[in-house]
């Protein structure tokens, strides 16, 4: 890791007032502008919070019975709770990714990564081709979009979902690209932390969303 | 110099390949999974999404942030563009927070008139009854449209208001995060493009709110207006969330929350409700739009979930009002407490007092924001949701005025024994409380349940509606126009064409807002193109004709303000740095501001609003000395 490198990319991102220290993007300039940068992403997950509880919001006023009561439909238990269990190990190889390269172990914190990566994918892969059946030649799914607010709101929240984990795979294959070029340090990967916050927080939503769609409430049998 | 060397225009042409590339990928699509290869709804909404980010790509808005994906540094190019004239910048991507507030300040005041122009042309319309040149369809459209548009108009004035004075009055260079900032404005213009363009391939006809099962099964124009607004919500969501990074760690040594100059409190409680409810009105649309596009019947009310076959129905319209409102009632606060915090801002320094009771104020506009999260059920009255939740509404709703009040007592407070000078801007403040008392005086009529129900949905709900918008955004936002005129432009605005604008509006404003309330309670309903002339013993048109007139007389005042704007930003004499004897941090710095606005970091030694008092400074930097 050279200094030279660290002056790059992302690293150097948001620097809003680095006209004041021209010839000193010391550490200084960094960990302030880190700050800053940290707030920012926590902000945005509050923001982000509120998109999730409408979704739950909905998820709980729209599964009613005749008499009120809380339901769910007939879900593949075991593919939700292996795709559970996919995401939160996942979490795991995102923190050992953060901790390595804070401790500027290199290999461990690429390979760490690259688990990360897949695990999210294996996740995916779960959701779209058992949960939503979208080849059903490999799996029927159980249930269709169309198929009433069961279909609607389960859609909904896994597609929502779905979707950040997707930009999260994304950003994780960024960020382990741009560390193979020697882009983050012990001292500088606030790439590398804003990844892993995003990463957990993706999880999070997760463990309030499978108990929501696949646990609370009685099942209601879907004829297919 | 081509024209392509203009961001917007590159921005434009993205939009447009950005919408064609879309359509033929929904084309491309369909046809490989063997359906008919054009189907008009899913074509426009995919090519609509495309749409916005080619836009974003033409104009550079990603350019930055895509490098920084490749790990090519990007350092910020500070001053105007080098090759091209010092102009352009306006009408490019600029990461300069001033330039990107006059951006959102002339973008809103464009949209501002073309609000206007679709409300001259249904107001015309409604001045006679009977249907004289508007189809239904076209009237509904309009109304909509007006709504929206306006929506769009204060979001782009709150947004120019708070990214040019948050920064100049806290003494920091710059946003936190000026590409954000940037990104934030030019959402913007792809967004009220397409709401526009939305007109035109059919409108969409269920009034702004876009209640389903109507805006369900409308025409395709409603894709465009949801994606408009998404492109708008993202705006306001990295804005906000900008402004509070800003406020809570670029602050100067000395500044505690409670000596910032007022208006940060407003913008900050303001970002409160931006950063979160946003989402809200985002979601609900967005269901609407799969509920349209993909069939996901969210609000589908056909069946019920269980009961015949849980296969069918069990959706609920009622949901998407609790939805849409958690956003669009806090929204009428994100609408009002910058300019209420306008307000608050100019009253010491033309009173020449200080402010009464800073801290009151400060907190009464966190206190109208978190008691604005606890209120939407009072747009449901009526809506068939369970009655008992009424009363919890009822009474929060009551609730905002103790904070509202809160906020009346200290302005007058602070006039009270002022030496106060009636310039333009101290004008236009005055105004604001008088209009913004009839928006709050008759606000709490409609809150109250038995008396809402038969004014709901009346067009007095439409004058206690405009009322407040023009109490607590229009009139404190053209005071903020005339106040800080100088400051950006260094000239001074005519003072006496400013005074013919205030006389002419206000008295046409009372009109308007009393009138849009009589011809309510008269029995006009809202949304309706047409009316009974027998109403009110047959006075309904002579009522429905003043509103007319006043609404043009708005329109004129505002024409005289912009021709008066655009002729002083050349002719006008020189104002020099503080016309107002201001103690706030930006007027103590040469007018127009210079690209780094302070030479030195500022030193705040005392109270932001000690007018009148001697000695008492507020900030100093070591090369202005002290104010």
């Amino acid at each position: 890791m050279t200094a030279t490198a660290i002056e790059h990319g992302p690293e150097h991102g948001h620097a809003a007032d680095d006209h004041h220290h021209a010839g000193d993007s010391g550490l200084a300039t960094y960990l302030e502008n880190t700050r800053r940068n940290r707030l920012g992403m926590w902000l945005f997950f509050a923001s982000e919070a509120f998109l999730f509880l409408a979704l739950l919001v909905t998820r709980f006023y729209l599964w009613r019975g005749p008499h009120g009561e809380v339901v769910r439909p007939e879900l593949d238990q075991f593919a939700g709770l292996i795709v559970t269990v996919v995401l939160l190990l996942s979490s795991y190889f995102m923190n050992r990714a953060e901790v390595s390269i804070a401790n500027d172990k290199r290999t461990d914190f690429l390979t760490s990564l690259l688990i990360t990566a897949f695990l999210g994918t294996a996740f995916l892969v779960g959701v779209v081709v058992w949960e939503w059946g979208m080849f059903p030649g490999i799996v029927k799914g159980h249930l269709k979009p169309t198929d009433g607010v069961f279909g609607a709101v389960v859609f909904g929240m896994t597609g929502m979902h779905a979707l950040h984990v997707l930009s999260g795979v994304i950003l994780i294959l960024n960020v382990w690209w741009l560390g193979r070029k020697g882009h983050f340090s012990g001292e500088r990967h606030w790439g590398v932390e804003a990844c892993a916050i995003y990463w957990h927080y993706v999880d999070l939503v997760w463990i309030f969303f499978y108990p929501a769609i696949y646990l609370i409430g009685t099942t209601i049998d879907v004829p297919h | 110099m081509s024209l392509f060397t203009l961001g917007i225009a590159r921005g434009l042409l993205g939009q447009v390949l950005g919408m064609v590339i879309g359509m033929l990928l929904t084309c491309a699509v369909r046809i490989l999974l063997g359906w008919e290869a054009w189907a008009a709804e899913p074509a426009w909404t995919v090519g609509a999404v495309c749409s916005i980010i080619g836009f974003l790509l033409g104009v550079g808005s990603l350019d930055d942030w895509l490098k920084w994906t490749k790990g090519i540094p990007t350092p910020l190019h500070h001053g105007p563009p080098v090759d091209k004239p010092a102009w352009t910048r306006y009408f490019s991507v600029d990461y300069n927070h001033k330039v990107i507030g006059v951006q959102y300040t002339v973008w809103g005041i464009l949209l501002l008139m073309v609000g206007g122009t679709v409300a001259m042309i249904f107001r015309t319309e409604l001045a006679r009854s009977g249907l004289q040149f508007l189809g239904l369809d076209l009237y509904n459209s309009f109304i909509g449209m007006h709504g929206m548009i306006m929506i769009f108009a204060i979001l782009l004035g709150v947004g120019g208001m708070a990214n040019y004075l948050v920064p100049l009055m806290i003494g920091a260079d710059d946003m936190a995060f000026p590409r954000l900032n940037a990104l934030g404005f030019w959402f913007n213009v792809p967004g009220s493009i397409l709401l526009l363009l939305s007109l035109f391939i059919g409108g969409w006809d269920a009034g702004w709110t876009a209640y389903p099962p109507l805006s369900a099964r409308g025409p395709i124009g409603y894709q465009l207006f949801f994606l408009g607004v998404f492109a708008i919500g993202l705006s306001s969501i990295v804005g906000s969330l900008n402004l509070f990074v800003t406020l809570l760690r670029m602050r100067p040594e000395g500044m505690s929350l409670f000596r910032m100059p007022i208006f940060c409190w407003a913008v900050f409680a303001t970002s409160l409700i931006q950063l979160t409810a946003t989402q809200l009105i985002g979601t609900s649309f967005l269901m609407v739009s799969v509920q349209r596009a993909l069939g996901m019947g969210f609000f589908d009310p056909r069946g019920i979930l269980g009961e015949v076959s849980p296969m069918v129905g069990g959706g609920d319209p009622v949901l998407f009002q609790h939805l849409f409102w958690f956003y669009s009632h806090p929204a009428v606060y994100i609408f009002v407490l910058p300019g209420l915090g306008i307000v608050s801002e100019l009253l010491p320094v033309f009173s020449r007092k200080p402010l009464f009771g800073y801290k009151w104020i400060a907190l009464s506009s966190m206190a109208i924001a978190i008691v604005g999260f606890l209120v939407w059920g009072h747009h449901m009255f009526v809506s068939g949701y369970n009655d008992i939740l009424r009363i919890p509404f009822m009474y929060a709703t009551l609730l905002v005025a103790i904070p509202t009040g809160v906020k009346f007592f200290s302005w007058l407070g602070t006039i009270w024994g002022g030496k106060v000078h009636f310039d333009t801007p101290m004008l236009f403040v005055l105004g604001a409380i008088s209009v913004f008392l009839i928006g709050g005086l008759t606000g709490p009529i409609l809150a109250t349940v038995p008396t809402d129900f038969p004014l709901h949905d009346s067009y007095f709900v439409v004058g206690h509606f405009h009322a407040t918008m023009f109490g607590g955004f229009v009139f404190p936002f053209f005071a903020a126009l005339y106040y800080w005129f100088p400051k950006v432009t260094g000239r001074m605005y005519n003072e006496t064409l400013g005074k013919i604008h205030f006389f002419i509006m206000t008295p046409a404003f009372w009109v308007q807002t009393l009138g849009q309330m009589g011809v309510g309670v008269m029995g006009m309903r809202r949304r309706i193109a047409d009316y009974d002339p027998t109403l009110g013993a047959g006075q309904i048109e002579n009522w429905q004709m003043a509103v007319t007139i006043a609404g043009f007389a708005i329109a004129f005042g505002v024409m005289l303000m912009l021709w008066n704007f655009f002729q002083s930003a050349e002719v006008g004499v020189a104002a020099g740095d503080n016309p107002w004897r201001s103690r706030s941090p930006e007027w103590q710095i040469p007018s127009p501001v210079p690209e780094h606005s302070f030479p030195a970091p500022l030193h705040v030694v005392g109270e932001p609003y000690d007018y009148g008092l001697a000695d008492a400074g507020y900030v100093t930097t070591a090369s202005t000395g002290d104010d």
